[in-house]
């Protein structure tokens, strides 16, 4: 029993991980907590349904298309909502009201363009679920599973063999060195966006397909778990946010299993509540705390 | 009037401050002075209770002050200037003064409600009180002029008389100034000096943390030398600028 | 007047209560995002009051404020060591927590909230609180305790070293926010006459942010401007109130590009 909601756990946390990586490459690059980032992750949602209901398309095509669309949101979102601050060397709040905006913004366009209403992926797929031993697993848990580890693992290649990857580092530890040693950080920015709004969007649709409960609100709360596991597991730091997500997930499930389940989001604002006054450095971030 | 016994600062892996011992006699002017990075900025900071001490004990006037709180410290009669000027940009001078004046002032926010209403040019209590002894200060420093300027808009050496005029309106018994010499041409300096001597006329007792050592041979009474976190010599000031260890210590950093 | 305009200045008097009530905090330096928490507590408190204890409403704007400010110290105390981004991100944690008790407390009707409830909020009423608080803060203004205020908000080293107990200050600007909220709460529910979680949530604490943002925090009226801006903008123009969200987004969005000095440091002049 316990090793199934460890699992379990493990799914929900995967998802989890994803949006804060993001959250932790934008904060890691520009120093930043992306406040609508929840809100990206719900249209990366509402783009893979949109695609399944009008193309009647599978998973992995709606998986795609959300990965690209959100992409483009995110370069969207920076070129018009972040890049002008810079340019006028706003001070370090600036950027963070703006991106309370976005989500607003976000939010009304989605609730108007898609209906306020709870939606679900129509079911192509026939869930198939296997034993292994005392654990059952579906198919789509599977897939989730396997996808996010994916794109973490895809992402850690990416950060550690690739051009961009090590300019995108070299940024987040010091935007000026970089730009002395020729890296354009503006383009790094914009693929740290872009990266980061992918990876959300992934997630949307993951989560969708596992929940089946799509919604223009189903972000807040994400959101807001994301920010919390990226403060969990150090800010900034990309490991620190998969462990910390699936450590969440696991967290999460666990306490809905054995604690009243209609409270498990305040227990989650509780401890992150709790991380923020002990150890806002996060279980696995180094110095001081600003 | 301060006592400061076997004092220790650690951050993380970095030793500051190491066994640090420091006697300033009431009434007189005392200065701290080494090379950049001997912690002498450190001291001051864990004196006045803005950090910890990592060991050792700090007291005024006979009472264990040690590891206070910024805030009691400067009730207990200590004031101080910052290296790096940290005045309150949104304010002029005066109100910057009359800020550092909180400490000998009471009335929080109940009384901020029922305190007399005055008119536009006429004000009673407290409130009356603490201008006219802003004015007072900002007159003593030179910057009577200046009393409506925003703080962002005066020069440096302006700005850290100010600092000098804010620390001085909580009537402090010790004052501590972190390099207050900084930038300023020797006219200025000269000046600077005068004050020091008209603080220290008042009843003030002064230690100063300075580069300029021109500065210090003059004013100063007693010379405390820290190098990498430890005194290496005290005394008065022609004795110690002749110490071979303290030469060398300078001298070694030149290199 | 026509019951409809002044049902509109109604909500003008509570947004400007609820936004005077959070400039506060504003001008300690600590950036709340979760009044929307504090408003509820006043709401919740204060309905119970009138209606299941029959009382009338200033006592019940009384003691939802008291409660909303007891919450407010409650937060005001781990709030004193974080700052910047992570007390916005704690206060929307709190404000989701309040939201999400509520929503899950069985005697206030879980999700269902309350209704019916009677309609106590007057126009003189809400116009006397908000002239109340208004006169409160510019009594702070030039007094001992403003200028500490303004000392905390643009450098608490420095403050504390002028000898001023940050954890008074800062706690008690805390509390006094959250009072404010609370009764802003309070008159919302017996004008609004349902309340339920929803209304309290995030985007209700971004609501009352927005509009101390966009009135600028130089000064007291601020709050003023901006509640008049975002509760007469919607009635003036359609599709602002169709769109509200994103109008109020985008508005935020030019704010901080376009005058963030104005957003949370007064009068600070331009980089030299």
């Amino acid at each position: 029993m316990l090793l199934q909601q460890l699992v379990n756990g493990l799914m929900l946390g995967s998802t989890y991980s994803l949006i804060a990586i993001g959250y932790a490459l934008i904060f890691g690059v520009l120093g930043l907590v992306h406040l609508a980032h929840g809100e990206v992750f719900m249209m990366g949602a509402l783009i893979g349904l949109q695609l399944v209901l009008w193309l009647h398309a599978g998973p992995a095509v709606a998986l795609v298309g959300a990965l690209l669309g959100t992409a483009v949101l995110g370069i969207i979102i920076e070129l018009t909502a972040f890049r002008p601050i810079r340019a006028r060397h706003g001070p370090i709040f600036a950027p963070m009201v703006s991106t309370i905006g976005v989500g607003l913004i976000l939010q009304e366009v989605a609730t108007k363009a898609f209906g306020g209403e709870q939606v679900g992926f129509p079911h192509r797929l026939e869930p198939v679920t296997w034993r292994l031993g005392p654990i059952t697993i579906s198919s789509v848990q599977l897939l989730i599973l396997g996808v996010s580890l994916a794109l973490m693992v895809a992402l850690h290649l990416w950060v550690t063999r690739t051009r961009m990857g090590m300019a995108m580092r070299a940024s987040a530890e010091s935007t000026l060195t970089a730009r002395l040693l020729g890296i354009s950080t503006d383009r790094v920015i914009l693929v740290t966006f872009a990266v980061a709004s992918a990876l959300a969007g992934a997630a949307g649709v993951l989560v969708g397909l596992s929940f089946n409960a799509i919604s223009p609100f189903m972000g807040i709360d994400m959101g807001v778990k994301g920010l919390a596991i990226m403060l969990l597991g150090g800010l900034g730091n990309i490991y620190g946010a998969m462990v910390g997500g699936l450590l969440l997930g696991a967290i999460e499930v666990l306490s809905v299993a054995y604690l009243a389940s209609s409270y498990r989001d305040a227990f989650v604002f509780a401890v992150m509540i709790l991380i923020l006054i002990f150890r806002p450095q996060g279980l696995f971030g180094v110095g001081q705390v600003r | 009037m301060l006592q400061v016994a076997r004092l220790a600062k650690r951050f993380g892996g970095y030793q500051a401050l190491t066994d640090v011992d420091l006697a300033v006699e009431p009434g007189s002017v005392h200065a701290v002075i080494g090379p950049n990075g001997a912690g002498k900025t450190t001291l001051f900071n864990v004196i006045t209770g803005v950090l910890p001490p990592t060991a050792g004990s700090v007291a005024l006037e006979g009472r264990d002050i040690t590891g206070w709180r910024a805030d009691r410290v400067t009730h207990a009669g200590i004031a101080r200037t910052f290296q790096q000027v940290r005045l309150f940009r949104g304010m002029n001078a005066l109100e910057n003064v009359m800020v550092g004046r909180h400490t000998r002032t009471r009335g929080g926010f109940g009384a901020a409600l029922v305190r007399p209403l005055g008119g536009r040019y006429r004000e009673r209590g407290e409130e009356a009180e603490t201008r006219r002894r802003a004015r007072e200060l900002l007159e003593l420093v030179g910057l009577g002029r200046r009393a409506g300027t925003w703080a962002g808009d005066l020069t440096l050496v302006e700005q850290r008389r100010l600092e000098v005029a804010r620390a001085l309106a909580s009537d402090p018994r010790l004052l501590l100034l972190d390099e207050p010499a900084g930038g300023m041409t020797p006219v200025e300096v000269e000046d600077l000096n005068q004050l020091i001597r008209k603080i220290r006329e008042s009843g003030v007792t002064v230690v100063l943390v300075e580069h300029h050592v021109r500065l210090v041979m003059r004013v100063s009474d007693v010379v405390t030398v820290l190098d990498a976190g430890r005194v290496i010599a005290t005394g008065p000031p022609d004795r110690v600028r002749r110490d071979p260890r303290v030469i060398a210590a300078y001298l070694g950093r030149e290199a | 007047m026509g019951s409809y305009w002044e049902s509109v200045l109604i909500f003008l008097g509570i947004n400007t209560v609820l936004a005077l009530s959070l400039y506060l905090p504003i001008s300690a330096g600590q950036l709340s995002l979760g009044h929307g928490g504090f408003m509820a507590i006043g709401a919740y408190v204060t309905v119970i009051c009138t209606t299941w204890l029959g009382w009338p409403l200033p006592a019940g704007l009384a003691v939802g404020g008291l409660v909303a400010a007891l919450a407010g110290a409650l937060v005001g105390f781990p709030a004193l060591r974080i700052r910047g981004i992570y007390l916005i991100i704690l206060t929307m944690g709190f404000g989701e927590i309040v939201r999400i008790f509520f929503l899950n407390f069985e005697p206030t009707g879980q999700a269902s909230g309350i209704g019916g409830i009677k309609h106590l909020t007057t126009l003189p009423l809400v116009t006397l609180v908000a002239a109340l608080m208004l006169a409160c803060l510019m009594r702070f203004r030039g007094s001992r305790i403003g200028r500490a205020l303004r000392a905390v908000q643009e450098d608490e080293v420095a403050a504390e070293a002028m000898g001023v107990n940050l954890t008074r200050v800062k706690v008690t600007a805390f509390a006094l926010g959250a009072l404010g909220a609370g009764l802003g709460g309070g008159l919302y529910a017996h004008h609004a006459l349902f309340i339920d979680p929803a209304q309290f949530g995030f985007f209700r604490s971004a609501e009352i942010f927005l509009i101390v943002v966009l009135g600028g925090v130089g000064s007291y009226w601020g709050p003023v401007v901006g509640a008049a801006v975002v509760t007469l903008l919607p009635e003036l123009l359609r599709f602002v109130q169709e769109w509200r969200m994103t109008v109020f987004g985008t508005l935020l969005v030019l704010c901080a590009v376009l005058r963030p000095a104005g957003l949370l440091s007064p009068r600070r002049r331009a980089a030299a």
